[in-house]
């Protein structure tokens, strides 16, 4: 389904990726871990077409089609969806309207009849329902003023709603209690199917325990360092990246979560 | 009519025969006029040719200049009977009062239903009958003003409404401008006159609408009294033809505990001057200035607005809004007075300002004079693009680039359009907004 080859991107004259290789076949979880800096969401920010990034070596391919060729919008109508790190605020377009639009311009693309706001409706409360989201959410302007937990399970809510054949989740999980993290795990794995593949960026084996990946890569310095299957996950919780090479004074994953957790109270 | 000729001769005024001639044509149609009357539009006529066009030399004038005004030949707009079809701004069962061209047409207009206690109607047949020496020309600024005197001097008509002590209008009224496009450049000079009695309650909405190609020059005078503890919302749609001059003054003025807001949507026009002035000219008076102006092409508005606080108590809040694509430029000059007795002033001013393109180009400027030491007055301008995050986002979901960026600045107008408490109208504009542009 996804074919990276060499992919090598650079922001304002620092390159980030150095030389990428991956494969995502469809019914596929695989799951990018790596400390802080190490070119996560550039990847995930690079897939998805974000523009600040420029793609300097090497290519992807998606369902056989040059992916990076195609408009970020022409994506997401293609399947392709990111739930963002940091989802963006924005005032003044209420949720509801903005996610109608996505859906009603996705089903456009696909050949189906937009729907109406009622019928909008019908269809997203068991997904709203299934995410613990409060009705109230959909009529206030996009992500704004929404706590960070509210953001997170605002981007699986759209994910499930508009149903995406290839899922990247950028730190989903960080910031959400277990509660929270189970209930976004539970929205994540609604949608696992032969057909679709999900990529998860975390830093934490804790998600893991809830969507089990089929593949765990180390990317570090712009480079997948190592892959293996969930064992390394738990490997990498127990030891930390030293061991893989990665120098001291990068911020072992449990630290981080020490850290999170007292940032969350 | 000796005097206004002679000055007339001593003046440095562009194309100074043309408005010398419509000026003679009206006095000849008004000889009957009373004396008062006559005597007015003579004073407005002198001083117009006084002061001439403004130039960029004078400080309200800086950042626009009206030499395209000044030099074109306008003629009087000529009276058009056909029946046009009003703008779709307008509800048809809405009480209308329609003026095509300049004039007063009963068959357009429709006043049935309106409650007692309420006259609306051309202001040409209430100077006939000669009521309104007290309050014509008493507010707005024709010695001071070279286009509200050069309105007061060739103005013979426009909507008058008078409401009466007490009464409140479910129903907004409609004041309708329509200009059919004439060979020649044509000019037009709507006076309005609004008389809000105390504890009066009513929504009136002025629509300025021109055909495409339409080349004329509206120079619009609105006067307004809002009594004591009238509830008065005002609304201006400003969408001429996108070669038209628009310049135009509301002139209010608040007695004691009147609460009036001023809303205008400004869309069309090629050289667009609005200028807003309230005089809060009694103890506790409210007055709400929101606007909104939306301009691409080679456009241009300006908004001057000016507050002026008197007495003691008064609420001002006043927000502007801009958004500017193509060539198009823009002035905001909002100005607050607050005079040596207002003390206890409370008043917010804000002006944000959306530019679409490099080549678009605002100036905004808030111009206070406070005069009184217990008062509260704080301003703020913006001038920003659109967020490019926010814009990734929204393709992310798949919606086009286009699309989104249109999302964005509906966005980005929306909260001034959510100030309009005339529901049919706000849902009428956001509309209109989203067709504009797609
Ligand atoms: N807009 C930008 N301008 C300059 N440098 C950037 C920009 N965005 C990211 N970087 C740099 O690129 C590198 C990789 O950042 P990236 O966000 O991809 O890391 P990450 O692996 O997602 O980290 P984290 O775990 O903290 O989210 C970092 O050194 C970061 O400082
Ligand atoms: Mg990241």
């Amino acid at each position: 389904m996804l074919e990276i080859t060499n992919l090598h991107a650079k922001v304002e004259d620092n390159e980030i990726l150095r030389g990428i290789d991956l494969k995502v076949n469809a019914g596929e979880v695989h799951a990018i871990m790596g400390p802080n800096g190490s070119g996560k969401s550039t990847l995930a920010g690079v897939l998805a077409g974000r523009p600040i990034y420029e793609v300097t070596a090497g290519g992807v391919t998606y369902d056989g089609k040059d992916l990076l060729g195609l408009s970020p919008e022409d994506r997401a109508r293609e399947g392709l969806f990111l739930a963002f790190q940091y989802p963006v605020e924005i005032p003044g377009v209420s949720n509801m309207y903005f996610l109608r639009s996505a859906l009603n311009t996705g089903r456009r693309h696909r050949g189906l009849d937009e729907l109406d706001a009622m019928d909008f409706l019908r269809m997203v409360r068991g997904k709203m329902k299934l995410l613990g989201m409060d009705e109230s959410l959909m009529n206030r302007s996009v992500n704004e003023g929404f706590s960070g937990g509210e953001k997170k399970r605002n981007e699986i809510f759209q994910m499930a709603v508009l149903e995406p054949r290839l899922a990247i989740l950028d730190e989903t999980d960080s910031g959400l209690d277990i509660d929270a993290l189970k209930v976004v795990a539970e929205g994540v794995n609604a949608l696992r199917a032969p057909q679709r593949a999900i990529i998860v960026v975390t830093h934490y084996q804790r998600l893991i325990n809830y969507i089990v990946p089929d593949f765990v890569h180390v990317l570090y310095n712009g480079r997948i360092v190592k892959s293996g299957d969930r064992q390394l996950a738990l490997e990498l919780e127990q030891k930390g990246y030293g061991w893989l090479g990665i120098p001291n004074g990068t911020l072992s994953p449990a630290a981080v979560a020490g850290a999170e957790s007292v940032l969350a109270r | 009519m000796s005097g206004a000729t002679t000055t007339l001769s001593a003046g440095m005024l562009d194309q100074a025969d043309v408005y010398l001639a419509g000026f003679e044509a009206v006095e000849k149609r008004w000889a009957g006029a009373p004396g008062w009357l006559r005597e007015l539009r003579r004073g407005a006529m002198a001083r117009f040719t006084e002061l001439g066009f403004p130039t960029g030399k004078l400080e309200e004038w800086k950042f626009t200049s009206v030499a395209p005004i000044a030099r074109t030949r306008f003629h009087p707009a000529q009276p058009d009977s056909r029946p046009v079809r009003l703008p779709a701004a307008v509800p048809a069962g809405a009480p209308h009062v329609v003026f095509l061209n300049g004039r007063y047409s009963q068959a357009q207009s429709n006043l049935g239903g309106l409650p007692p206690g309420v006259r609306v109607g051309s202001l040409a047949e209430f100077l006939k009958n000669g009521r309104a020496e007290e309050h014509l020309a008493r507010y707005a600024a024709w010695r001071e003003e070279a286009f509200v005197a050069l309105n007061t001097a060739l103005a013979e008509d426009g909507a008058f409404i008078e409401i009466s002590r007490g009464t409140v209008l479910r129903e907004p009224i409609y004041m309708v401008f329509c200009s059919t496009p004439s060979g020649e450049p044509a000019m037009l000079h709507p006076r309005n006159l609004i008389l809000a009695g105390e504890a009066s309650q009513a929504a009136i909405v002025e629509v300025y609408a021109g055909d495409a190609g339409g080349n004329y020059f509206t120079n619009a005078v609105t006067e307004l009294l809002a009594g004591e503890t009238a509830v008065i919302e005002h609304y201006k749609l400003q969408q001429e033809s996108q070669e038209a001059f628009h310049v135009a003054t509301l002139q209010v003025r608040q007695q004691r505990s009147s609460n009036f807001a001023a809303h205008s949507v400004s869309l069309g026009g090629a050289l667009v001057r609005n200028n807003v002035n309230a005089v809060l000219d009694g103890d506790g008076a409210q007055c709400t200035l929101n606007g909104l102006y939306l301009v691409g092409g080679r456009q241009h508005v300006d908004t001057h607005t000016v507050l002026d606080h008197a007495k003691p108590h008064c609420g001002s809040r006043e927000y502007y809004k801009g958004i500017l694509d193509g060539r198009s430029s823009a002035v905001f000059n909002g100005g607050i007075v607050v005079r040596k007795d207002a003390q206890k002033t409370d008043a917010i001013q804000s002006n944000k300002n959306l530019l679409l393109s490099e080549d678009a180009v605002i100036n905004t400027k808030p111009q206070l004079q406070i005069w009184a030491d217990d008062v509260r007055c704080t301003h703020g301008a913006t001038i920003g693009q659109l967020d490019s995050e926010a814009l990734f986002y929204l393709r992310s979901r798949g919606i086009g680039h286009d699309r989104a960026r249109h999302l964005l600045t509906f966005a980005f107008a929306n909260d001034v359009l959510g100030r309009m408490k005339l529901e049919e109208l706000r849902a009428h504009l956001e509309r209109q907004m989203f067709a504009c542009r797609r």
